[in-house]
């Protein structure tokens, strides 16, 4: 319980002091420390009516101390603000929430990009050191080697604690839906860890940008698709959307999905992560409206230039009843290292009755298959020819 | 905070340009030393005039050329304040060389 309290409150404790001490080292040992103090006290005190007042409170108070001790700072003593008593009625609204300044602080593109996903996980996230290792499988040693390499470049190189102004802004929130979705498509591949923190990081971020619409349609591209992750497998092997289960999808997070993007097309949302939670959403109904979905693939390949994209628009067309159009829309695309070019070749021609040209292509999608389901669906396919 | 701003490029991509870009692009250079932020700059000459000096046993030892034999070379730096990482690069990127195929290196400045 108090586990989930601190999972909650850690990332707006932690943007409040970074705010306060102006670096993220400190900041984090300041909010360790009273999350510490407060493990001790509330099971008997109970937990503080503000619990992210309580827990500020508390570690700027250590971190005064702290600073205060630390003689070589001594110039600087000035500067810090007299020390506030830790006061249990705190009002709440007089802590700024400043998630969003750490936010973009952490998904700063001067970062590498491991570097800015672990330190949002690890900032916002609430997610220990040794979790994230274990998520991105790696050693501990070198997630906090990697942690610890993008704070110094904070500090070193003056990375701002700040929401960019209005110029910077587009490409610095698409950059942050970067790492966001970067980190759900980490937990999409199986560990499910991730994909829930990442819509928890969705979710965050659109509470505090309500009024970007990619932001909403980021939120409901996760939510739809994370409902259906129960249906996507059938012990190891990969189930395809036609076949899956829908009684195990998770209906009640597909309809807070909708409502989602809903809110980002009221906001005039057409961006590349809006029309994928649109694609999702119409792939839930019971039939399947294809030609929209073809036509929603169309935008966004226009969107992106991307011919695995295309490729979707291709199985849309397949699946509205066009096979032949598909096949001559596929056979334009230069995707011959892709897997999926492949199997989706051998699947029109098997439909268009061109069992051999199929046995062909789906030979050569096997000798590009890795994972063993993977190996096993085509291999089932050639069967079946 | 102090940036050093390094331009790297191929050699001779200012002959590459038409008059007209060579023109506009030593206009925004000149734009550029005069900006208040600009805390100075400077163009090099080319990358063949370089000499390598390391001592070694009291001995000062010179080696033709520059440091390291790439296609980019070191062509010219400023150093300039900015409030910010974010003010630096938006200076750093209003340097012609860095739409002309150039990179520039942005490192902030030991502060002592």
């Amino acid at each position: 319980m108090l586990e989930e309290v601190f999972r909650e409150q850690w990332g707006r404790v932690l943007a409040s002091l970074v705010g306060f001490l102006g670096d993220v080292d400190r900041a984090e040992e300041a909010a360790q420390e009273a999350f510490t103090i407060a493990a001790q006290r509330w099971p008997t005190s109970g937990v503080p009516d503000n619990p992210v007042a309580w827990l500020v409170t508390a570690a700027r108070n250590r971190a005064i101390d702290r600073i205060r001790r630390e003689r070589t700072l001594a110039g600087k003593l000035h500067l810090l603000p007299a020390q506030e008593e830790i006061i249990e009625e705190f009002d709440d609204t007089r802590i700024k929430d400043e998630r969003l300044e750490l936010i973009f602080t952490c998904c700063h593109p001067a970062l590498p990009l491991d570097g800015q996903v672990a330190l949002t996980l690890r900032t916002l996230g609430g997610l220990r050191t040794a979790e994230i290792a274990r998520a991105f499988l790696v050693s501990e040693e070198t997630m906090k080697r990697r942690l610890t390499r993008a704070k110094n470049k904070i500090k070193a190189t003056g990375i701002p604690f700040a929401v960019p102004g209005a110029h910077l802004l587009p490409e610095r929130v698409d950059a942050v839906l970067a790492v966001i979705y970067l980190i759900y498509n980490e937990g999409y591949r199986g560990r499910i860890d991730l994909g829930a923190e990442a819509i928890r990081l969705g979710h965050v971020l659109a509470l505090l940008m309500p009024e970007e619409p990619e932001v909403h349609g980021l939120l409901a591209l996760m939510l739809i698709h994370h409902a259906r992750r129960r249906a996507r497998f059938s012990g190891d092997d990969l189930v395809l959307l036609d076949d899956q289960d829908r009684s195990l999808w998770d209906m009640r997070q597909i309809t807070a999905g909708r409502a989602v993007l809903d809110r980002a097309l009221a906001l005039g949302g057409r961006g590349a992560y809006v029309v994928q939670a649109v694609i999702a959403s119409l792939q839930t109904h019971e039939r399947i409206d294809w030609p929209q979905v073809a036509v929603m693939y169309r935008r966004l390949a226009d969107l992106t230039g991307s011919p695995v994209v295309e490729l979707n628009h291709a199985v849309a067309i397949a699946q509205a009843g066009d096979p032949a159009a598909a096949l001559r829309a596929v056979d334009r695309l230069d995707l011959d290292g892709y897997l999926y070019f492949h199997s989706t070749r051998g699947e029109l021609l098997r439909r268009l009755g061109r069992d051999a040209e199929a046995s062909t292509a789906y030979h050569r999608a096997l000798e590009l298959a890795t994972s063993i389901p993977e190996r096993r669906f085509l291999r089932r396919r050639l069967q079946q020819l | 905070m102090q940036y050093a701003l390094m331009i790297y490029g191929e050699p001779g991509y200012m002959e590459t340009l038409s008059d007209a870009e060579r023109e506009a692009a030593y206009a925004e250079y000149f734009a550029f030393a005069q900006d208040e932020r600009c805390v100075s700059a400077a163009q090099l000459q080319s990358a063949e005039t370089a000499t390598c000096v390391r001592v070694a046993g009291g001995r000062t030892l010179m080696t033709d050329g520059p440091f390291a034999d790439t296609k980019e070379v070191l062509g010219g730096f400023c150093l300039v304040e900015a409030a910010d990482l974010d003010e630096a690069i938006e200076l750093a990127a209003r340097i012609p060389a860095a739409r002309f195929g150039g990179t520039v290196e942005v490192r902030p400045v030991m502060r002592f």
